[in-house]
């Protein structure tokens, strides 16, 4: 049997789950890798604010403001990554979110560091392990902070 | 830059201002507790005015958040000012938890990329129970506190109807409103679950379903059957029954009008400041038993706490006088 060590819940400071907006920018229409992700980050302890597909730069700067969000995690299977993550970092910038965006998806060799460049904080590669994943999350919070 | 550090006053201006940001980090304090939320609740308690509060509950997946949508749209078409509490159960494995309702109130993208606010807006919040659903007691009825203070009215808290937590914040609404849906037994389910008894109005969504009327019949017999009908004014008072279809819209100005004749009709029976004390009587309560909580647990796991669970592991006294002895420390009565 499991010894239970007296533990008490996290009552306030100290333990706070990371919450986490998750979303697709771009049109594309594949949901299933972002859907994954959303568990991943759930499993790794995440409170996930999940939007879903097709949403536009405004849209998540409006979340993570209402949903004081420590992270953004976006999605992206289309080629549009090379514009669409800078201009992320750009509205995030204009409006003084200092919240590190994290991206995964399909993005080719050659793009991760002009994305590092642009102010992507980290970029999750299609072969990351779930503990990996989560990893990259919590140090990209913690870098930003 | 030390967003964690900005002082809650300067914040709470700001929020009053207009400040999305603002308010959404005061919010983060608030499901946080501790001192800087009850500074913000000293700051919104002075402001808040009267809001309209409504609860919205029912089963996971019975088109909750997508009806809340369909509201929030009808609302900013008319220049009103709605804010938007979600509520959902933390994994009690990892304490995660995934918060989709925003996606269903899609329609409605409160856009305002500069963080001021717009004339007809809405804010959202997504808020996970966090397990302890002691805190979520408290921390609700502050959120709802500080959108009130802030200028957001009505106050919309959605919340899956199962804990009795859940169940008593949307009691404590001055509208709470029941979604149920075709199939699955859902009225005898809601009535299970406590809910008849708190509802205020009955939607039954999902009407585009076969088996829609069957709900509303089943819910109309138990209405008749049940005695809570007007009991708790004598006013006579029955909980009307609306059918909707929130994914395309079909009734929901109907559920909107049975919503507000209900608060017209509290305001009439001048039952609205009952509903409000029940509300803070509810708050205080639940404030009282987060922090007597944590100080049995404080004392507990203490050197004392210890010493007594030992005493009551070796049979040399019982758990109940083990109980009574911590009761003793924690009144000061030694
Ligand atoms: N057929 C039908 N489906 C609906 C209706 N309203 C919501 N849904 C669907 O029911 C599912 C759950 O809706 P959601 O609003 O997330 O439910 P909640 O869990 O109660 O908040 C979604 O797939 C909705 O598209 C409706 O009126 N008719
Ligand atoms: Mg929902």
């Amino acid at each position: 049997m499991v010894d239970r060590t007296p533990s008490k819940e996290p009552m306030s400071g100290g333990d706070v789950p990371l919450r986490v907006v998750l979303a697709k920018l771009g049109l594309d229409g594949h949901d299933r890798g972002i859907k994954v992700v959303a568990r991943i980050l759930r499993d790794a302890g995440m409170e996930v604010i999940y939007l879903g597909l097709r949403q536009t730069t405004d849209s998540i700067v409006t979340a993570v403001m209402e949903e004081d969000a420590d992270a953004i995690g976006l999605s992206m299977h289309n080629a549009g990554h090379m514009t669409l993550a800078p201009n992320m970092v750009k509205a995030l910038r204009q409006a003084e979110l200092p919240v590190p965006i994290i991206v995964g998806g399909i993005v080719p060799k050659d793009d991760v560091q002009p994305m590092l460049d642009a102010g992507v904080a980290a970029v999750i590669g299609p072969g990351a392990s779930a503990e990996e994943v989560a990893a990259i999350v919590r140090d990209a919070v913690s870098a930003s902070v | 830059m030390g967003r964690q550090l900005q002082p809650v006053q300067e914040m709470y201006r700001e929020a009053k201002g207009g400040d999305r940001r603002a308010l959404g980090r005061l919010l983060t304090r608030i499901e946080r507790g501790g001192p800087p939320a009850d500074e913000i609740g000293e700051l919104a308690h002075v402001d808040a005015g009267s809001a309209h509060v409504i609860g919205i509950t029912g089963a996971p997946g019975s088109g909750k958040s997508t009806l809340t949508g369909r509201l929030v749209e009808l609302l900013r078409d008319n220049d009103v000012r709605p804010a938007v509490l979600a509520v959902d159960p933390s994994s009690p494995l990892t304490g995660g938890a995934i918060l989709g309702d925003r996606i269903r109130m899609e329609g409605t993208p409160s856009t305002e990329p500069s963080g001021t606010r717009s004339t007809n807006d809405v804010f959202i919040r997504s808020m996970a129970t966090r397990g302890h659903s002691g805190g979520l007691a408290v921390a609700v009825p502050q959120a709802v506190r500080l959108f009130d203070a802030v200028g957001y009215d009505p106050i919309i808290i959605e919340t899956v109807g199962v804990g009795q937590v859940e169940v008593d914040v949307v009691g404590a609404a001055d509208t709470a409103v029941v979604v149920m849906t075709p199939g699955m037994g859902d009225a005898v389910q809601a009535n299970k679950a406590g809910l008849l008894e708190v509802a205020d109005v009955f939607v039954v969504n999902k009407a585009d379903r076969p088996g829609a009327d069957d709900v509303r019949r089943d819910l109309d017999l138990m209405l008749d059957l049940s005695h809570v009908t007007g009991q708790e004014d004598g006013s006579g008072y029955r909980p009307p029954i609306v059918m909707c279809s929130a994914i395309d819209g079909d009734g929901t100005t109907d559920v909107w009008q049975a919503v507000a004749d209900h608060l017209e009709i509290l305001g009439k029976l001048g039952r609205r400041h009952i509903r409000r004390r029940h509300r803070i009587r509810a708050e205080i309560r639940a404030t009282l038993n987060q922090a007597l909580d944590s100080r049995i647990d404080d004392l507990i796991y203490s050197e004392v706490g210890e010493r007594l669970v030992s005493d009551a592991q070796n049979a040399s006294r019982s758990p109940s006088s083990a109980a009574a002895a911590v009761l003793d420390h924690l009144l000061g009565r030694r």
